[in-house]
């Protein structure tokens, strides 16, 4: 029992480390380095749903910039002030009960994130029966189809102009909240024996069926669960970029998103939050290619699209030379640290 | 709607149907031998149209050499793609080929925006094929009777090719077992190069007839068009030539008939498609014509 | 050792398209009876397992287990009723560890919800702990729990065998189906194999149908026997009196005859 108190006690320790940093940085530094800190923590929570659903459980799902965008405007919706509201709306006006609801952007995000749990397990009926890229390009359908429909909807979207002046309510302390919220509770779902199941369904459908898993079940569980915490990401995003529109949500950003978790190591928390901040970062800093530089009287234009040309080429590299990313299936544990193991998840 | 107004819409949607068809071609024989989705193939459709932009534009070709170069270098293209990013991966999990093409696709797209840059650019017409004929109160493009032509003649050339030549027989052997297929001598990935050599012609042709009847090219023009011909593939029953063949125009006509008789709807247009798609693989997810895939215990 | 009646097929038929793979099968298990299902590859016996442990809805006839009908209930739902299996070609978790292996099929018995660990319930924790003592008892028994925070796929192959059947007890059966779990092993092991398997069936009390070409094995362990050939089943009855049945060396000639056991 030793050990768990000791890890108990370091997790806690470490909560508090951060919880420091981050008041440090949140005084020290400018708004671009906040920005993009938060970017880290929004994109991490991103990276650890698509993992529950294809890197634990194995369904190779291309929807996430779906639940994203359910996630965004519902609580995008829920905070905009009702002033706010009736500017925007220039088309139609916004239909009468959102006209008027409001909530605290806790509940909002929340709200966010359940209304995007309840539309995967909508189309988990449908979709989950499939395997493999079926899966994959079904689920992409769904996304396309929530985009499709938000440029549509106007009296409820906005339509294509969609919400502007979003209130910034997303500071690190929400975004990094939630964050460690995901990171928690995703940590734990996978290494209880709840885990193992979805594990073993990735592993192979048949012999988990023969065991008695309801592997149906559990597709839906992940998926939900993973569709939540996207529903979150989109949510804390919307706030973040005061902006949102339709065209925000296409496959390019559910594409970043496979590209942080196939780098961090399909089937490791720890691989994902590393590579969420490597690749929020890198991405962060292509900006620069894009941009005019001036060095020593010389300028050198900005490249437009330079940016995914390297961010794309880092991907096929990725998948070509280091399939298992930075992590594999690895963990990191503190038993690590105090006794060299290599091999984590369940070490005695 | 009136007769005339009927006929219109016919014709725009065979047009439509066939450009469909001819990138679900390339898809479903990718998809037939390597189980693989080509994510890229509408990207090579898009550098099909550029290739001729710039050939008749920049280099001031005549129509006819510049349609084959393009032809011929698009194709190129689409074995490169195979060659760098599918075939070291043969032996990996399938997905890991499909997450590669994910990259290719937005590779390519970006990398034409970084080239060709993000403007959409107009296409100037060929001289024979601008004007409109009328016959009656119809009033018809001659593209929408040249696209379907010209279409259906690559694709009965293609039929040929895989059903009566001895690279076709391969082909056809390789999408039932790849593995006995090598073992009887063939060489696999010669033939695998040249599926996608041939699928991606016939994406180029179909990116060329695009961009000249919306006259434009555009980096990311061969994103939708893409997404829709593989759905076109899987409804016709992906594996299948002639099932590609007829889910193209199966969806052209669905596109363009449900906006003729629905003008409300138009706004749902590009969702058409991803919502037949899921109805096809909840009702019968082999599609119209394609084989039964048994799981095995 | 009472008797009775544990699992009955009645004219169990599987037909795919034009292709009758098994035909009107009936069988009557005893309870803790060890009995065998043999014949020439492609005669049906893995069909037959799918049929009852509900990997395919039979074309015809019933499975009753327990007095129970069960015909077509989806494998997991049978799997809950009590009846376990293993593979032909072994199907192990194979990125998790042994351990872990065994503590997902033992979770077929959880009651708490699945959230209940990840959310700090104390009831889930404690009986995931109960779970997790239970499955490293099960694997001192099968003589595994040194290997159990090995990765379950760099086992050697006997090992594997006998942690397949491992997974299997941990979902707590009463009726055990093994698929050929002789295949690929040397005279030692299956002669240990034919002790593991009256081992087990007296700890757990459990009733086993095996599939298995290993004639010493299905002859040392069984106690009747049912013979397929071309999906009907031709002879059944003792171990004595299957090997002389003249029928089943018919069925058999030409591939190895079951007489030099």
């Amino acid at each position: 029992m030793k050990r768990t108190t000791r890890n108990a006690l370091c997790n806690l320790l470490l909560l508090a480390a951060g919880a420091a940093l981050l008041l440090w940085v949140d005084r020290t530094f400018d708004r671009y380095v906040v920005q993009v800190l938060n970017l880290i923590a929004i994109n991490t929570i991103l990276a650890l749903s698509l993992n529950l659903i294809y890197g634990f459980t194995g369904m190779f799902s291309l929807g996430h910039a779906g639940f994203m965008a359910v996630g965004a405007y519902v609580s995008s919706l829920l905070i905009l002030p009702q002033a706010q509201k009736q500017t925007i709306y220039i088309l139609k006006p916004l239909i009468w009960p959102l006209s008027v609801l409001q909530a605290p952007f806790f509940v909002a995000v929340l709200l966010g994130g359940l209304a995007a749990a309840l539309f995967a397990i909508l189309i988990s009926v449908p979709v989950l029966r499939l395997g493999g890229d079926y899966l994959g390009i079904a689920t992409l359908g769904f996304a396309e189809i929530i985009r499709v429909v938000a440029n549509n909807i106007v009296p409820i979207t906005n339509g294509a102009l969609g919400l502007k002046g979003i209130p910034s309510y997303a500071n690190l302390w929400w975004t990094y909240g939630w964050c460690a919220l995901a990171v928690i509770f995703i940590a734990r779902l996978v290494q209880s024996n709840t885990g193992n199941v979805l594990k073993a369904i990735r592993d192979d459908e048949v012999a988990a069926k023969a065991m008695g898993i309801d592997v149906f079940k559990y597709k839906v569980i992940s998926f939900t669960v993973g569709g939540f915490f996207a529903g979150i990401g989109g949510a804390l995003l919307a706030s973040l970029l005061t902006t949102i529109d339709p065209k925000m949500f296409t496959f390019m950003l559910t594409f970043n998103v496979l590209m942080i978790v196939v780098a961090g190591g399909l089937g490791s928390i720890t691989g994902s939050v590393l590579s969420g901040a490597v690749i929020t970062v890198l991405l962060e800093w292509l900006r620069f290619v894009e941009n005019p530089v001036t060095i020593g009287g010389f300028t050198i234009p900005g490249v437009p699209g330079m940016r995914m040309v390297v961010f794309s080429l880092a991907l096929l590299c990725i998948i070509l030379f280091r399939r298992e990313g930075i992590m594999g299936m690895r963990e990191w544990s503190w038993d690590m640290l105090f006794r060299g193991r290599t091999r984590g998840g369940e070490a005695r | 709607m009136s007769l005339a107004m009927f006929v219109q819409h016919f014709f725009n949607a065979l047009t439509l149907g066939s450009l469909y068809s001819l990138i679900a071609i390339g898809y479903t024989m990718v998809y037939g031998i390597l189980r693989l989705i080509n994510f890229a193939h509408g990207d090579i459709f898009m550098l099909g149209a550029y290739f001729v932009f710039f050939g008749t534009i920049a280099f001031k070709l005549p129509w006819l050499p510049a349609v084959l170069l393009a032809v011929a270098a698009s194709s190129f293209a689409g074995i490169l793609v195979d060659r760098i990013a599918y075939r070291p991966l043969r032996d990996a999990p399938r997905i890991s080929a499909l997450i590669s093409s994910i990259g290719v696709s937005f590779f390519i797209q970006n990398l034409a925006i970084v080239l060709f840059t993000g403007i959409p650019r107009p296409v100037q017409q060929p001289k024979i094929l601008t004007g409109i004929m009328q016959f009656g109160a119809v009033r018809i493009l001659p593209l929408t009777l040249v696209v379907p032509t010209i279409s259906f003649v690559l694709v009965l050339g293609l039929l040929w090719i895989v059903n009566k030549t001895k690279p076709g027989l391969a082909m056809r052997a390789i999408s039932k077992d790849i593995e006995t297929t090598r073992l009887m001598g063939v060489s696999v990935d010669k033939i695998i190069a040249l599926t996608f050599g041939l699928g991606s012609a016939l994406a180029a042709a179909s990116g060329i007839m695009w961009a000249l009847r919306y006259p434009q090219v555009h980096p990311l023009m061969g994103s939708f068009p893409g997404f829709k011909a593989f759905i076109a593939a899987v409804l016709g029953g992906i594996g299948s030539i002639q099932g590609a063949m007829v889910g193209g125009l199966l969806l052209g006509f669905i596109e363009i008939m449900i906006v003729a008789f629905l003008p409300a709807l138009s706004g749902y247009k590009d969702a058409f498609a991803f919502v037949l798609l899921i109805i096809i693989l909840l009702v019968k997810p082999t599609g119209l014509m394609g084989e039964k895939l048994e799981e095995k215990v | 050792m009472s008797n009775g009646v544990v699992l009955e097929t009645k004219n169990l038929t599987m037909r795919f398209g034009g292709l009758t793979a098994v035909q009107k099968f009936s069988a009557c298990v005893e309870e803790g009876h060890i009995v065998g299902l043999i014949g020439p590859n492609g005669a049906g016996k893995t069909t037959c397992f799918n049929m009852i442990t509900g990997f395919y809805v039979p074309t015809e006839g019933q499975v009753l287990f327990q007095g129970a009908d069960i015909t077509g209930l989806p494998p997991h739902k049978v799997c809950a009723r009590g009846i376990a299996r293993t593979f032909q070609n072994i199907r192990l978790f194979k990125n998790e560890t042994v351990l872990q292996n065994v503590m997902i099929a033992g979770h077929v018995r959880q009651t708490s919800p699945w959230w209940g660990k990840a959310m700090g319930l104390p009831s889930a924790i404690r009986e995931e702990q109960n779970l997790r003592e239970y499955s490293l008892s099960l694997l001192d028994a099968v003589g595994l729990s040194q290997l159990a925070m090995e990765q379950a796929d760099s086992l050697p192959y006997g090992a594997q065998r006998r942690l397949e059947i491992a997974r299997a007890l941990a979902t707590n059966p009463r009726f055990l189906l093994l698929d050929e779990p002789a295949a690929g092993m040397n005279p030692q092991e299956s002669e240990a194999l034919m002790a593991f398997i009256r081992n087990i069936r007296d700890r757990f009390s459990l009733t086993i149908l095996l599939i298995e070409h290993d004639m010493k094995v299905v002859m040392g362990v069984c106690e009747h026997i049912w013979v397929l050939d071309y999906g009907v089943c031709i002879a059944e009855g003792e171990p004595t009196a299957i090997r002389s049945n003249p029928k089943v060396i018919e069925a058999y000639l030409g591939e190895e005859a079951p007489v030099h056991a």
